[in-house]
């Protein structure tokens, strides 16, 4: 894990990068010692000017508030939109809708909303089943495996592959991709870097194409024939939004397992509570949630604005920190320790308002799967202690390796 | 006790539909409603504050 372009972090307060390694490795550490300093809201110049905001309320509020704040900018990069050539302008943005503000973005979101209600999502239960018991069976005897390498990042790259119409090989391209786009954004824009997205953008105007010439039952042809406004969609959008799902339901849902089962292999007490009592899974996977959200998103302010005693300027990105809001005191008793029978837990790691997680329920659907068979298959693993956890950086948080001892199967 | 569910806060977390399927269903948006008016079955009074604990958005209420 290297530093970004803009060198290690002097100050968290004044000097904060969301991108950096030690952001990743002590988020929880440094939200609480920075509004234990009485500084609930950070900054920093970096990415071009972007604030952190930490507690429930200030997150809530600005999730809510799509006056002042635009979603044109989920992914808080080194360069504005406004300073892209090739970025889409608000309300619409490059990947509708999660890039969209109203009024454009609930049409947008009313077209998607149907392919992911519970009643549409839990038939494909049985599909991940299958897909889990798989990656475990492919793991063969050994006691030494890599729970992210070889499990976690794996399951919603297939379901999501599945679901669009795109080919489930290309696991590892996607993987790429979600890479460049999520982690790599304090990373220099070389010239390789650029030839990536490149290839990308080429990779989905053909298979859009492909679809367009041989229609089929997936999601990219349904989103070819949906109209908004009367007018089919552009293939820009359709395109926009296969990037958002593809990019969306990959690393995030393989965070969220990858951050369960660090949690397990960790923790044995919760770890043989969940063994002997399966039906305390889907609670505590929702403490799962709260605890290691693994999604930040951001916005951009509209026009120069104060903001609970900060001066916010047009253009600066706003982080929108759910992980850190669900570990406001005023909002969960205990807020840092992870209570796996929590019984209360308004979390919102699928974010507030109308941005809310279109995928929420396939990514709950898939980390109960994932959760439920490793347990099953393994009931008793750890970290190996002569091997090294990762974690991503970047806006989206989880463990990208897991080296495990296997010590007991089923 | 009924519940009710305010249909402009609803983002469709899907929680008190998980939590409490015998007080909760959703359309085919995937947002919330109340089954029978809202009216709480005698025994489903913990599940209806269950519910009610765990919406993120803050969307339902309960009248006693």
């Amino acid at each position: 894990m290297s530093e970004t372009v803009y060198g290690p972090v002097t100050d968290w307060a004044t000097d904060f990068d969301h991108g950096s390694p030690a952001y990743a490795a002590n988020q929880h550490k440094i939200w609480e010692e920075l509004k234990n300093s009485g500084c609930p809201i950070a900054h920093t110049d970096r990415y071009g000017g972007t604030w952190l905001p930490l507690t429930h309320e200030m997150v809530h509020s600005i999730a809510y508030d799509t006056e002042h704040f635009s979603s044109q900018g989920p992914v808080v990069g080194q360069l504005k939109p406004s300073e892209l050539e090739d970025s889409v302008p608000a309300p619409i943005g490059g990947a509708p809708p999660i890039s969209s503000d109203p009024p454009f973005h609930g049409e947008a979101r009313r077209l998607l909303l149907p392919a992911f209600t519970p009643k549409v999502i839990d038939p494909w239960r049985d599909e991940v089943v299958a897909i889990c018991n798989q990656l475990i069976d492919d793991m063969g005897d050994a006691d030494h495996i890599d729970a992210a390498l070889q499990y976690s990042q794996h399951i919603p790259v297939m379901v999501i592959a599945r679901m669009l119409g795109l080919p489930v090989e290309d696991g590892d391209k996607f993987r790429g991709w979600v890479n460049l786009v999520l982690s790599g954004v304090g990373e220099e824009r070389t010239e390789a870097r650029m030839q990536q997205f490149m290839e990308f953008n080429e990779y989905l105007e053909f298979h859009v194409n492909d679809h367009i010439e041989n229609p089929r039952e997936d999601l990219i042809s349904f989103l070819l024939n949906a109209e908004i406004f009367g007018e089919k969609l552009s293939p820009r959008h359709v395109a926009g939004s296969v990037i958002l799902l593809l990019i969306a339901g990959i690393d995030t849902t393989w965070s969220g397992i990858g951050s369960s089962l660090w949690h397990l292999a960790t923790n044995s007490v919760d770890r043989r509570r969940l063994v002997e009592n399966p039906d305390m899974i889907p609670t505590a996977i929702e403490e799962f949630l709260r605890a290691y959200a693994p999604v930040t998103m951001a916005r951009l302010v509209k026009e120069d604005m104060e903001f609970h005693g900060v001066q916010m300027k047009k253009e600066d990105w706003v982080l929108l920190p759910f992980p850190a809001a669900n570990r406001d005191d005023n909002q969960f008793a205990n807020a840092n320790e992870v209570v796996i029978d929590r019984e209360e837990n308004r979390h919102a790691a699928f974010g507030l308002g109308i941005h809310r997680c279109l995928g929420s329920n396939l990514a709950r659907l898939e980390m109960n799967v994932a959760i439920e068979v490793f347990l099953q298959r393994f009931p008793d693993f750890s970290v190996d202690a002569n091997e090294i956890v990762t974690w991503s950086t970047g806006q989206v948080r989880g463990p990208r390796s897991l080296p495990f001892v296997v010590n007991a199967r089923a | 006790m009924r519940v009710h569910v305010d249909p402009t806060k609803c983002q469709g977390h899907n929680r008190c539909y998980a939590l409490a399927p015998e007080l909760f269903d959703v359309d085919d948006y995937g947002n919330a409603f109340e089954l029978n008016d809202g009216v709480v079955p005698a025994g489903l009074e913990d599940k209806a504050r269950l519910a009610l604990a765990n919406c993120p958005e803050f969307a339902i209420s309960i009248e006693e």
